[in-house]
């Protein structure tokens, strides 16, 4: 569990999040969703610890991440895995070389136990075999994947994910929330996914923080989306006239 | 992996910087030696005396400075852009995370590679400027091989060797540092990396300018 405790972020005269409070909870996969310039990208880097926070507190469980010593924050930071939007996967490294990277920094792993771990990520993002291959030679949606692989190379206990859709096709989007979604529930851990696809909203969220203008505009989950009246929510969410009509005919449907 | 980088950039730095090296060197030496052929002419000095001062410009001033201007031009860039394009493909903030220690794991195998590999490349560069002085004599009419190779046997003070390795060390340090730092706080995009590139070269060049100065006071005296 993460707990975002009256967070405050400013950048000069810019107030960019204006006291959010939200705890991310354990086994689910938490959305944070909002418009562009919400502040979503914001929030989520403060979460992680690469941004400090103006004012306010990051819990990890009971830890409080900016008041952590340097060893215990690095042992933290461990147990936290994170996707990046443009992947991040090292351009001169192999598919193998990035997803054993954190095992070569942090481990004492032997080779083979180094291998089968990166042959187990590989398999569990449905990619065995192209532990030769370099960034360059695979596409977007497989490039996703290893970042996964590599993010939950050393089971961590807490998940990151910014836009981990973007620029993907819709149905390798789906592949890519699900796998999200499956590693979650398998590994129970703590996921936090900062997005503004809504078919991820709709399938996956479930625990979900809408952010408007640098505050907290509603919380809820997947099921409850259709049915909320906050007009914040229904405006982000059913922005086009055909996701408008959409929900509709899907309210105006008998049981 | 820190060894394992440091061995990359070994590679980058070393390997990757000989032709260059040999090409300008080659050409310093025969220009210093043309040039002094011409100011020698119609005086008393000893025809050998070109060959001991191709050997003495190379060795206490060309080898080290020269190289390490083409360096600040060639790896200087190279390195900022390197780090400077792994900060905006969020590379470092991944390292972040995970718990590495970016300024240390980008940086010291830089420095490390470069400390280890410039002492080579000016000995190296020294060596091709001498032979580039040689073949200048070789083409001229007027002064023979064996002059040239008499002056390099001549009034020989190992101490300027040893100033050549000073400063070839302290600008490696020099040029390193300035376009790590240049990368690593780079922001922006594109453009902005760019403009890191260029003053990790600029500064570079003018600070190893500098320190060329100041070492020239401090090992020969002013």
């Amino acid at each position: 569990m993460i707990t975002a405790k009256n967070i405050f972020k400013s950048f000069g005269d810019q107030e960019v999040l204006k006291g959010i409070d939200f705890t991310f909870e354990k086994a689910k996969t938490n959305l944070i969703i909002g418009k562009s310039g919400a502040g979503k990208t914001v929030l989520l880097k403060i979460l992680v610890g690469l941004f400090d926070p103006t004012d306010g507190e990051v819990f990890y469980d009971d830890n409080n991440l900016f008041a952590l010593p340097k060893r215990d924050l690095l042992q933290l930071r461990m147990k936290v895995g994170m996707l990046f939007q443009g992947n991040a996967l090292f351009d001169s490294m192999t598919v193998e070389e990035n997803i054993r990277f954190p095992m070569d920094m942090f481990t004492k792993f032997s080779k083979a136990e180094k291998q089968k771990q990166v042959d187990h990520c590989l398999e569990r993002v449905s990619l065995p075999g192209i532990n030769k291959k370099y960034p360059s030679e695979i596409s977007g949606g497989m490039q996703k994947r290893v970042g996964i692989a590599r993010a939950i190379v050393l089971n961590p206990k807490y998940l990151f994910a910014d836009e981990p859709n973007s620029g993907l096709d819709p149905k390798t989007a789906i592949t890519i929330d699900e796998l999200l979604s499956d590693i979650t529930k398998d590994n129970k851990i703590t996921t936090i996914i900062n997005t503004h696809d809504m078919n991820s909203v709709m399938e996956i969220g479930e625990n979900i923080c809408l952010l408007h203008l640098g505050k907290l505009a509603w919380q809820g989950n997947k099921d409850q989306v259709l049915e909320e009246k906050n007009e914040i929510l229904q405006n982000f969410i059913f922005a086009s006239p055909f996701l408008q009509k959409l929900k509709a005919r899907a309210l105006s449907k008998p049981e | 992996m820190y060894y394992k980088e440091t061995v990359r950039q070994m590679y980058d730095i070393g390997i990757g910087s000989l032709m260059i090296i040999f090409v300008v060197n080659i050409f310093i030496g025969a220009v210093t030696a043309v040039q002094f052929i011409y100011q020698l002419s119609g005086t008393f000095i000893p025809k050998y005396y070109i060959g001991y001062i191709v050997r003495d410009m190379t060795i206490i001033e060309l080898a080290a400075t020269f190289s390490s201007i083409i360096l600040a031009g060639k790896v200087g860039s190279n390195i900022a852009s390197e780090i400077g394009g792994m900060r905006q493909k969020e590379h470092i903030d991944a390292m972040e995370i995970m718990g590495v220690n970016t300024s240390s794991y980008l940086v010291l195998p830089k420095l490390v590679a470069m400390m280890l590999v410039i002492p080579i490349l000016v000995s190296v560069a020294a060596l091709f400027s001498i032979g580039g002085g040689f073949m200048a004599i070789m083409a001229s009419d007027n002064y023979s091989n064996e002059d040239f190779i008499q002056g390099l046997r001549s009034f020989f003070v190992p101490w300027n060797v040893s100033m050549m390795y000073i400063k070839a060390l302290v600008f490696g340090y020099i040029l390193t540092s300035i376009a790590c730092y240049q990368g690593y706080f780079v922001k922006g995009g594109s453009i902005e990396l760019g403009q890191a590139s260029t003053r990790a070269v600029v500064f570079g060049i003018i600070v190893i300018l500098i320190a060329d100065y100041l070492l020239a006071v401090l090992l020969i005296g002013g």
